[in-house]
């Protein structure tokens, strides 16, 4: 039994997922928040308003999109708002809860990042630096909380087959299943692990191309 | 494009694959469509009844949200993608079944719609679409279609068993049954010939639940086999088993399922189980889906692939097709460890093509040759057309129209539901578009 508060911008789509989860756990208490995620002032009210309910032991920060990479160096919007939704407002909502926690010495902030935040490369830079800033922001913020009773968690999946991925699918992409990811996720979260390649197998590969020569990886198409 | 292929594997062609993840979408996606699609659930099916080569295949295991569950009443609202594994997985614990379920978990809801699919106990509680109230169906021009066996009657025939033909399934309404625990009291007796299995059968319609058989097809000319019965039971204080999952870890290059290690294989299964032959409390996972552990097993016929071949055909004249059909099958050297016997009930099915009808059915697994195999087919199409019996489309990749027709005297009745912008491999083989 859990309760739990669901935050999204659509709240028709997010009803979809309640009623899931309420067959699944009739007992739980589920709250469904339609809100905004760029604005900071909309933001922080939000979280106010969530905390005000009871305190918080764990928020999961997962919403992103994955933009075209070509659309965003033709378009400087579309180039702007990636970097928005996958970096700046993942961030605004952790500091708007790190600051409640900090008071209560209590909680864990779990942030998905991903694996595309580990190196730049041509294919997806733009969604790439905005999950690097996330990278960078979770280390912060870890710093900042080590001897505290506050916990942070960058999860890094790799290509999940979620309606994201649906045309890299369609591409013939091999992706992991959502079961197995998410089932990872909980198990990090559980842990409280810093730092979570999921799945596993991704930290081997990333460590690869992380330290790949430039020379040599400016040559390969990825 | 994307190649896509269903279970039997028999064949690997381009498709236009879009995924329908989001219920509010399902219906732009598919009247948007410019070409004819099929869905595609969890391609569990063996042939080409989810397939459309060169077209567009709408996979709907996004659609996976479940929507309502009462407690009380056993009533469950879903999304047409949920699979059945994670309804039993919901309901088991909770005290509800599904009341019908076929030999795999894996396959969604929409699919055992679309099939009508059967289970162990047809005899007791007859096929899927007995235990379904409601459909909500989308069709490709936009309109959309509620229908239960009250409401639309008509609409409800022709979708339950409509092998996905006359539109979109979205959502379905499903009455679960109620059950003690997940745990069956089961029996295993082997028999030696078929004589014997027609009287097992009569014996044991009336105490057990869920009957089945496997049958030797090689070995003997007498038709030895096992037969397995089971009951729900209310002992619960047994630990659950660990769902250890193996992978068929590659395509062997030829079939792992030929002359040589079938005669072997019969021999060793049928002697060995005969010891085991015995009374045990089984759970419900291995009982219902004993094949669900050894994920993609059937990669093991090789990278032809394999054909399965589930016919029905009536009571009366049931051992003696039955018997023929062996004789057919020992002659040809080519029968394999997955040959199923099993009484049908006479419960009447809701569909118009659904397949399940009162009688014997026999479903039996062949690697494909090629030319022999389809010869044998043959040999075996005339004996169930003699005995005014059926083939399970959900199965088929080959049957020939007029045994088709002949089989389901409904088709007329039904061609008038089609969706125009639906097209299947099958369709298009068995009913010209
Ligand atoms: C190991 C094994 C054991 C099996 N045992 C049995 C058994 O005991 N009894 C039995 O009856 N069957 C059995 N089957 C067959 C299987 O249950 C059926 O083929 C089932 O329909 C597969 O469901 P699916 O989700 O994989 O659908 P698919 O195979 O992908 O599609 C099947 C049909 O359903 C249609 N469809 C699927 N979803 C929708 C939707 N949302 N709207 C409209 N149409 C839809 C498709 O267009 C297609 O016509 C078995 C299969 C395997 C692999
Ligand atoms: N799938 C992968 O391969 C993969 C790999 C690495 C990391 N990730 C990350 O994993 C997280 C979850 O993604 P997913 O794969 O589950 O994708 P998803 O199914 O598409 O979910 C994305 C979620 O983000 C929300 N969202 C998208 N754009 C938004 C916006 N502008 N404002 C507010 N909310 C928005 C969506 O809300 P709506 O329902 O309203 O659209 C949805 O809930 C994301 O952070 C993603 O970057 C995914």
């Amino acid at each position: 039994m859990v309760d739990l508060t669901l935050v999204a911008r659509d709240a028709g789509r997010i009803e979809r997922v309640a009623a899931d989860l309420k067959v699944r756990s009739p007992q739980s208490h589920i709250r469904v928040v339609e809100a905004e995620f760029l604005e900071p002032v909309a933001i922080q009210d939000t979280v106010d308003e969530i905390i005000s309910q009871g305190a918080v032991d764990v928020v999961l920060i997962a919403h992103g999109s994955l933009p075209e990479q070509a659309g965003c160096q033709n378009d400087l919007r579309a180039c702007r708002d990636a970097l928005e939704v996958n970096g700046v407002s993942p961030v605004l909502y952790a500091e708007a809860f790190a600051k409640h926690m900090a008071q209560a010495d209590h909680g864990i902030i779990a942030l998905i990042g991903s694996v595309a935040g580990d190196r730049g490369r041509k294919s997806n830079y733009i969604y790439g630096s905005a999950k690097g800033l996330v990278t960078r922001y979770a280390q912060g913020l870890q710093h900042r909380f080590s001897g505290t009773a506050v916990k942070v968690v960058l999860i890094k999946p790799g290509p999940t087959d979620t309606p994201m991925t649906s045309h890299l699918k369609e591409q013939g992409a091999n992706l992991a299943s959502v079961e197995d990811v998410a089932q990872k996720i909980v198990d990090a979260v559980d842990r409280c692990q810093a730092e979570a390649y999921v799945p596993g197998k991704w930290f081997l590969i990333m460590m690869i191309i992380r330290h790949l020569p430039r020379f040599i990886f400016n040559k390969l198409n990825i | 494009m994307r190649r896509v292929s269903s279970w039997g594997r028999l064949s690997a062609d381009q498709h236009e694959v879009i995924a329908l993840s989001d219920p509010a979408k399902v219906s732009s996606l598919v009247s948007g469509s410019n070409k004819p699609g099929i869905v595609h659930g969890m391609g569990r099916s063996y042939g080409d009844v989810c397939l459309n080569p060169g077209g567009v295949l709408w996979l709907t295991t996004g659609l996976d949200h479940f929507i309502a569950f009462d407690d009380n009443t056993g009533r469950l609202v879903c999304e047409a993608g949920v699979q059945l594994r994670d309804i039993q997985r919901l309901g088991i614990p909770r005290g509800w079944i599904l009341p019908v379920t076929p030999g795999t978990q894996m396959v969604t809801v929409g699919g055992a719609i679309a099939n009508d699919v059967h289970g162990k106990n047809h005899h007791v509680l007859g096929s899927f679409g007995n235990h379904v109230q409601r459909i909500k169906l989308f069709r490709t021009d936009g309109e959309a279609i509620e229908c239960s066996p009250q409401t639309n009657p008509n609409w409800f025939a022709a979708t339950v068993g409509g092998l996905g033909l006359t539109g979109v399934i979205v959502e379905a309404e499903i009455q679960l049954r109620r059950i003690a625990g997940p745990w069956l009291d089961t029996e295993t007796v082997p028999y030696p010939s078929l004589d014997e299995f027609f009287q097992l059968a009569d014996d044991s319609e009336a105490e057990w639940e869920h009957t089945v058989s496997w049958i030797d097809c090689i070995s003997g000319d007498r038709g030895r086999g096992l037969f397995m019965r089971g009951n729900p039971t209310d002992v619960t204080q047994l630990p659950e088993p660990k769902g250890r999952k193996r992978t068929m870890p590659f395509v062997p290059p030829v079939s792992l399922v030929n002359r040589l290690s079938l005669r072997p294989f019969n021999i060793a299964y049928y002697n060995f189980k005969k010891w085991q032959a015995e009374r045990a409390i089984v759970h419900y996972e291995p009982f219902f889906y004993p094949l669900d552990n050894l994920l993609q097993w059937n990669r093991m016929y090789g990278p032809k692939g394999f054909f399965q071949y589930q016919s029905v055909v009536p009571r009366e004249v049931g051992q003696d097709a039955v018997q023929a059909m062996l004789e057919e099958i020992a002659h040809s050297n080519d029968g394999s460890f997955l040959a199923v016997l099993k009484t049908f009930g006479d419960r009447q099915s809701v569909g118009m093509l659904s397949f399940p009808q009162p009688g014997v059915t026999l479903a039996l697994d062949f690697p494909n040759h090629g030319m022999r195999t389809h010869k044998l087919f043959e040999r075996l199409d005339a004996i169930v057309r003699e005995a005014g019996g059926r083939i399970y489309p959900g199965k088929d990749a080959r049957m020939p129209r007029d045994l088709f027709e002949a089989g389901y005297p409904r088709l007329n009745e039904f061609l008038k539901y089609r969706d125009p912008g639906i097209s299947s491999a099958l369709s298009r083989r068995l009913m010209g578009s």
